[in-house]
């Protein structure tokens, strides 16, 4: 890693780490005690050890005098290892709390582990954790291929990789430690926000100044999708997670939205989180891994420029349909409605683009898993953007919303579309980086694909009956006009449901663990000095 | 059209200007009106702060991650008002920061719990829900018998205040003391609370326990809270019944 900087990047680096360090010990010197404490600490802890590390190679000998004209891959062979090491982590979370769900008694008598604690846990691990550095990783790859470009400089892809790994664990430490500001997917405290700001504004950066040194005229799609991820994020970050906080020296803030206005622009965040962070930024990932595993050109590419800008204009409108029938003004809720069965139209359209793409090359889809993770994805996509658009739409809103039904919607996008993605582009990308042909353990790419079908089917399956059935429940009368079920009555026949989904969810997980100890095979062995096709770098001038 | 996309995607800044025109157009209509409609939320003149000790119950509320399972939103569907009572008033949350709407029933809706069930089932519930619903899945919460922390609550309510939530100097002052009085009905704080946030206030040993002023006495307190700061939604739907 260090090897690859120069002597005034190791400098940098160096500077930053103490810059680190000292953030960490002011936080915790400022803190005493409590979740900031902890976290300030943390911070000291990773600062000192980056001390330590960049500091004993600081003269070990100069970078490599040819890497101006190579790609800068270190990076996302980083963050690969980090997506998979966030994936065994969150999905474990998550398996664990859906079997509590089904053991209440399981739960230990301590605070840390309890169901509310972990949930976060889960959903931040899993969304931040492996999706995020999912696209930050293959960001970086498809950026610099589809832009003929070695990355602007070669220290802040490693500011944004190692401060987004910190904000993600500073925010599940949080949760376990109580601290949280309730708003869903954005439950960290204020000041792991203004970080991931500091983060993110690099990142942007990075991205920017980059494309600048591009050598093709134009952008290639991807990279459109890859901007908007990074754009509406910061946007949504920013705004959902204005706060006031009641001392700087504590954990604690208010939010300073409240009430109808908290609700809108929490699941205006919570919606355009789906949106611009599992959805644009893995459309990115789609557009570049499969033309490139199915050496397929993108099928339209008029298609592709209606779908981009018909996802960035209709996703922002639907949020409200989370809030349907409640006290949020009748007109925004039917804007949301109306928005969200347009938004099946950019949707169907990057799906339908996706596959169309494959014709041609259908047997590559039959023999190799790899490719058919993504065609899942593609179908996923589909699936679930239709579902969405159905879900939204009021009165079956009435049924659906509370439910289970939900939450088997979301793990239909995240299992069956974003993380087959992100199995898709990992494996692709990390025997290329090996210099292998394949994976160390070809048969496992299989065993994992089929782990992930038949997990994400059941899980979805189950959750769909345990939804519908809940919400027929709750409003059955009987024949003298009484509600016919307490609810009480529906939690008991949610039951073999539970059983089912932690089922499902942990042949999802077993692939997930197959993929992290195939990935670390691979990485290990030795180099059969394979070069996969890559787009030939362009002529660099000297730096 | 194609022409002008052709030359747009050669200009990375000329992308994220549009990018960012166009990814605001949905949230500026959808969210500004809602600051800008005095109709949006019309304040009802009963409408009461929570109390130091109920604030501090809904932090543990939220530490907890409680939301996660309970909705406090009573939709505008028949089977709701049924079942849980009258449908939530945008007004009942005006000064929630965060509002704790929820998104899932993994247990029923609380936004009525208020006087629905005995402090001392909400105690036992608390401590071992399958002691009193044999077929609950709610986690149990034996921790809940700590000591409540006190001494951050004037600041938390200062800071409350300066986002527009009607506390004043003398609430703010005496948050830690109400909080400590609101449990101890037979202390001589007991009749502040009740200047201070009304005679509507419960004043109640939560847990029990006059002697000891714990996290359950708080949660308990803010539980019993639920759905009474106002009666606006109770009157609203009562006359609509009427009609």
């Amino acid at each position: 890693m260090i090897r690859g900087l120069s002597l005034p990047e190791r400098q940098w680096a160096l500077a930053l780490s103490v810059a680190l360090a000292l953030l960490g010990l002011a936080m915790a010197a400022a803190a005493r005690q409590g979740p900031m404490a902890v976290h300030g600490g943390m911070a000291l802890a990773l600062g000192l050890g980056l001390i330590f590390a960049v500091g004993g190679a600081l003269y070990d000998g100069d970078a490599p005098a040819d890497r101006a004209g190579r790609y800068y891959d270190d990076p996302t062979r980083f963050g690969i290892v980090m997506t998979l090491i966030w994936a065994v982590i969150g999905m474990g979370v998550g398996v664990w709390v859906a079997a509590l769900l089904y053991w209440p008694e399981a739960t230990p008598l301590w605070p840390w582990t309890s169901f509310g604690r972990l949930r976060p846990v889960h959903t931040t691990g899993v969304i931040f954790g492996f999706g995020g550095n999912a696209l930050i990783a293959t960001s970086f790859h498809v950026l610099q291929r589809t832009s003929r470009a070695r990355l602007a400089d070669a220290l802040s892809p490693w500011v944004v990789l190692i401060g987004f790994n910190l904000f993600c664990a500073w925010a599940v430490t949080g949760y376990l430690m109580g601290s949280t500001q309730s708003k869903e997917y954005a439950e960290a405290e204020w000041y792991a926000d203004l970080w991931l700001v500091v983060v993110w504004l690099i990142y942007f950066a990075l991205y920017l100044r980059t494309l600048a040194r591009r050598n093709e005229p134009h952008i290639y799609v991807a990279n459109w999708y890859y901007l908007a991820f990074i754009l509406v994020v910061a946007m949504l970050h920013i705004v959902n997670n204005l706060a006031l906080p009641v001392s700087l020296a504590g954990t604690k803030s208010f939010t300073i939205w409240a009430g109808v206005q908290d609700a809108m622009v929490q699941w205006w965040y919570g919606h355009n989180a789906v949106a611009f962070f599992l959805t644009a930024g893995f459309l990115g990932m789609l557009y570049y891994f499969l033309p490139v595993r199915s050496g397929r050109p993108i099928w339209s590419y008029r298609l592709s420029i209606v779908s981009f800008w018909g996802i960035v204009f209709f996703y922002i409108w639907v949020g409200s349909h989370h809030l349907h029938y409640t006290a949020l003004p009748y007109w925004v809720q039917t804007l949301g409605m109306t928005f969200s069965v347009m938004l099946l139209v950019p949707s169907w359209a990057s799906a339908g683009n996706a596959i169309a793409t494959l014709n041609g090359a259908w047997h590559k889809v039959r023999d190799d898993a790899t490719l058919r993770f993504m065609f899942v994805a593609a179908v996923f996509y589909g699936l679930s953007t239709f579902e969405g658009s159905f879900l939204a739409i009021r009165p079956v809103n009435s049924l659906s919303h509370y439910t289970d039904w939900t939450v088997g919607h979301v793990h239909s996008g995240t299992l069956g579309w974003v993380a087959m993605i992100i199995f898709g582009a990992i494996y692709t990308l990390v025997p290329q980086y090996s210099g292998r042909a394949e994976m160390a353990w070809p048969r496992a790419v299989e065993w994992h694909f089929w782990l992930a079908v038949s997990g994400t089917l059941i899980y979805v399956v189950s959750l769909w009956n345990a939804g519908i059935t809940q919400g027929l429940m709750w409003r059955a009368y009987d024949q003298n006009g009484a509600l016919s079920y307490s609810f009480i009555d529906s939690v008991r026949a949610m039951a073999p449901y539970y059983l089912l989904r932690t089922l499902g969810g942990a042949l999802f997980l077993g692939g997930a663990i197959l993929c992290a100890l195939n990935t670390r095979a691979t990485m290990r062995a030795a180099p059969q000095g394979v070069v996969t096709g890559d787009h030939p770098l362009a002529p660099q001038p000297a730096e | 059209m194609l022409r002008l996309h052709y030359n747009l995607e050669k200009l990375s800044m000329g992308l994220v200007v549009a990018i960012i025109i166009v990814a605001s157009i949905g949230g500026a209509v959808e969210i500004a009106p809602l600051f800008t409609i005095d109709e949006t939320v019309e304040i009802p003149d009963d409408l009461r702060p929570h109390t130091p000790l109920e604030l501090a119950g809904r932090e543990i509320y939220l530490r907890e991650g409680c939301y996660a399972c309970h909705s406090q939103m009573v939709r505008h569907l028949a089977d709701e008002i049924d079942r849980y009572g009258p449908y939530s008033l945008a007004a009942e949350s005006a000064w929630d920061h965060p509002m704790l709407w929820g998104s899932k029933r993994t247990g029923p809706d609380i936004a009525r719990l208020g006087g629905k069930y005995s402090d001392a089932w909400h105690v036992a519930h608390l401590i071992d829900p399958r002691a009193v619903v044999p077929a609950s899945i709610m986690p149990a919460y034996p921790w809940l018998t700590a000591t409540l922390d006190t001494k951050n609550l004037s600041a938390e309510l200062a800071t409350l205040a300066r986002l527009g939530v009607p506390y004043g100097e003398a609430l703010i002052a005496n948050a830690a003391r109400d909080a400590l009085a609101q449990s101890r009905p037979e202390s001589d704080g007991a009749d502040g609370v009740r200047e201070r946030y009304g005679e509507g206030v419960a004043v109640r040993a939560f847990d029990g326990d006059p002697a000891r002023l714990t996290e359950m006495d708080a949660l308990v307190a803010y539980l019993q809270s639920l759905g009474t700061l106002t009666a606006a939604a109770r009157d609203t739907v009562g006359q609509e019944m009427g009609q």
